[in-house]
């Protein structure tokens, strides 16, 4: 049997009934296009949170205070002020795979530049702060240690400060009052945006731990620890030492309750594109079932076109068309509804999907995977749909077939 | 010289609900290459049946059919769609072209199912050649809508020709033309024939048969005579006088 022969008989047979054939097709095409679209939109979603989540740091580990029970009740997570600077220099001194520790306090309060002001996150670190959250400086410099040691009077800060604090002039070497303390500006960061909860990243003024701790909110205790591991394969043991070295420091039973929280990026990045898993699972289950339809819609014409064409039919077995013949020749049929109609849906899922992104900025992503799976779907439901249809035609008695009308 | 058909008791048996209909009653039947037969027979006499079973449409409830020397009593439907595409060409009471399908490309059709693969462009040849052997060489592009009755059926003839089969079978191929479009087409016929083409044809118009060589005819399932025509009309000659009567009824009107 000749394929190209076949082929082109398919092709006429399905340009003889134009509207007919595009109506079959608009099943394929609904449905491979809202496969497309949906895998397009989610994967764009789950790349944007990864993205965000790589923004957060390399390697970092975060060390929350813990849950206590006070006489019976039960606080949450972050309540109680338990961890302590100590805790977080003994990580840095006493563990092997740690290569950066910054102990972290944040106040959100007003600051001032002349006669502008500003409400923002004011943040007490560790020099190595920058390293960790892998932040690069637009211009100046970051506080050292020696200016750590001594509680200096400096800030670095974001963007967006040096937007709503100094819109038309350079910060550097300006002086802003945080609280009553009269910091000087010694650098700037560059943007770095949204986090993935959708905070502004970039509104932050960074002060040394020690000048945060003595001179802007007089805390005792530490709100978070930020550590950096010197691997991604060193995180699971670093987070188990860590565990053990607050264990004994806070005077824990091994077995618990504990009074801090270890935290990987990676349990942070499973959290958020978790969601992101959900709402693709959800719109590929509503695709498949348009694809099903799709199916069922070729299935359904295949069947009208072979008793429609059952007088063709009984020619072709007349001239000497094997019952192969015509099964192939209608499977071919309908393997290229299915295909062309695919075809037409991928392009329109992108399309969508773009329309999408430049509609509401959402980042959607097409991956070619995806293309992929739904070409062979396609070709996978045209076959299973056309099959029964081209089977019942090869059976078709050629006595039978020439003398229907 | 062997026959091209050699049907030896050849019985056929419906089995229709209670009653078992026996359409062929034991047909013994030789033609020899380059007969014109025509089968004749009123409805009901089996000749329907007789033509599915030497068209290997059917197969045979008992005895021996020889087509070209092969025995097709045991063939399978796929070794019968094979002889059919290689042995026989088939002509039809309505034509069966296929609809909205250029003539040529009708003619093409039965070189799709050889099993010898059939160049491209040799099937167009072989097409062409087929169309100019019926007349039609000037009307390839044509869709069968765009054709009268009588250029149909001679596409219908190109394409029974086109695999060189070894007999034509014809089921009243006359039967949905006018009396002059008749003529024409057993003018083809006759033309085919005296190039050695062996045609066989059933009909129950009496003076379409007095064209062939030969007059079978059936009567429940049997044969009844089988005899060599007597005053064998000539399609060209019976043309010419049809155009005279009609030029004849011009002029006096």
């Amino acid at each position: 049997m000749r394929i190209f022969a076949t082929l082109r008989t398919a092709l006429r047979a399905l340009r003889r009934n134009k509207m007919r054939t595009i109506l079959t097709m608009l099943g394929m095409i609904i449905g491979v296009g809202a496969v497309i679209a949906s895998v397009s939109i989610t994967s764009g979603a789950k790349q944007q949170v990864e993205e965000q989540i790589a923004s957060l740091g390399e390697n970092m580990l975060l060390i929350f205070p813990g849950s206590f029970s006070s006489s019976g009740a039960r606080l949450g997570w972050g309540n109680w002020h338990s961890l302590q600077l100590e805790d977080a220099l003994a990580i840095q001194t006493q563990l092997q795979g740690v290569t950066a520790v910054s102990p972290e306090n944040r106040t959100r309060t007003q600051i001032i530049a002349g006669n502008q002001n500003w409400n923002t996150s004011v943040q007490g670190e560790s020099p190595e702060y920058l390293q960790i959250r892998q932040w690069p400086l637009a211009e100046g410099e970051m506080f050292d240690n020696q200016q750590v040691r001594t509680a200096a009077k400096v800030c670095v800060i974001g963007q967006t400060d040096v937007k709503e604090l100094f819109p038309n002039e350079d910060p550097l070497g300006k002086m802003i009052r945080v609280r009553d303390v009269p910091c000087q500006i010694i650098g700037v960061l560059q943007s770095k945006g949204l986090s993935p909860m959708g905070q502004d990243q970039d509104d932050i003024v960074l002060v040394p731990y020690t000048t945060e701790l003595k001179r802007i909110n007089r805390e005792d205790w530490v709100d978070t620890i930020l550590v950096q591991a010197v691997s991604q394969a060193a995180m699971p043991i670093v987070q188990q030492e860590i565990t053990d070295l607050l264990v004994q420091r806070h005077h824990l039973k091994p077995e618990g309750p504990r009074d801090f929280l270890v935290r990987s990026q990676e349990d942070i990045a499973q959290a958020a594109s978790a969601t992101a898993t959900v709402m693709g699972g959800l719109l590929a289950g509503i695709a498949a079932v348009s694809l099903l339809v799709g199916g069922i819609g070729i299935m359904n014409i295949m069947l009208v076109s072979v008793t429609e064409r059952t007088r063709e039919i009984g020619i072709r077995m007349a001239v000497g068309a094997r019952g192969g013949d015509i099964l192939v020749q209608f499977l071919i049929e309908a393997v290229t509804l299915s295909i062309i109609g695919g075809g037409i849906g991928i392009a329109s899922g992108m399309g969508i999907s773009h329309l999408i992104a430049s509609l509401t900025h959402w980042p959607t992503l097409t991956p070619i995977v995806w293309i992929g799976i739904a070409s062979f779907s396609s070709a996978v439901i045209g076959v299973i749909s056309g099959f029964y249809p081209a089977w019942k035609a090869s059976k078709l008695d050629p006595i039978d077939a020439l003398r229907y009308e | 010289m062997n026959p091209v058909i050699k049907l030896e008791d050849i019985r056929k048996t419906y089995h229709t609900g209670e009653v078992d209909v026996h359409a062929v009653q034991g047909i013994s039947l030789q033609i020899l290459p380059g007969e014109f037969v025509a089968i004749m027979g009123a409805s009901g006499s089996g000749k329907s049946t007789l033509m599915n079973l030497i068209g290997c449409l059917d197969r045979p409830t008992s005895g021996r059919y020889g087509l070209d020397d092969i025995d097709t009593s045991t063939l399978d439907r796929d070794a019968l769609a094979d002889i059919r595409n290689r042995k026989i060409g088939f002509i039809f009471q309505g034509f069966n072209l296929l609809s909205r399908t250029s003539a040529l490309e009708n003619v093409e059709m039965p070189m799709l199912y050889n099993h010898q693969h059939i160049q491209a462009q040799e099937q167009r040849e072989r097409a062409l050649h087929a169309l100019e052997l019926v007349g039609l060489s000037d009307r390839a592009d044509h869709y069968p809508n765009q054709l009268s009755g009588g250029q149909q059926q001679r596409v219908a003839i190109a394409r029974a020709l086109v695999n060189q089969p070894a007999l034509l079978l014809a089921d009243e191929p006359t039967g949905n033309l006018d009396s002059q479009t008749s003529i024409e087409i057993m003018g083809v016929f006759q033309k085919l024939n005296s190039q050695g083409i062996t045609i066989i044809m059933v009909t129950h118009e009496l003076d379409i048969a007095r064209y062939t060589k030969r007059t079978v005819v059936l009567r429940d399932g049997r044969v009844v005579t089988d005899d060599a025509v007597q005053n064998r009309l000539n399609a060209e000659t019976e043309l010419r006088n049809l155009r005279e009567a009609h030029q004849a009824i011009k002029l006096t009107a």
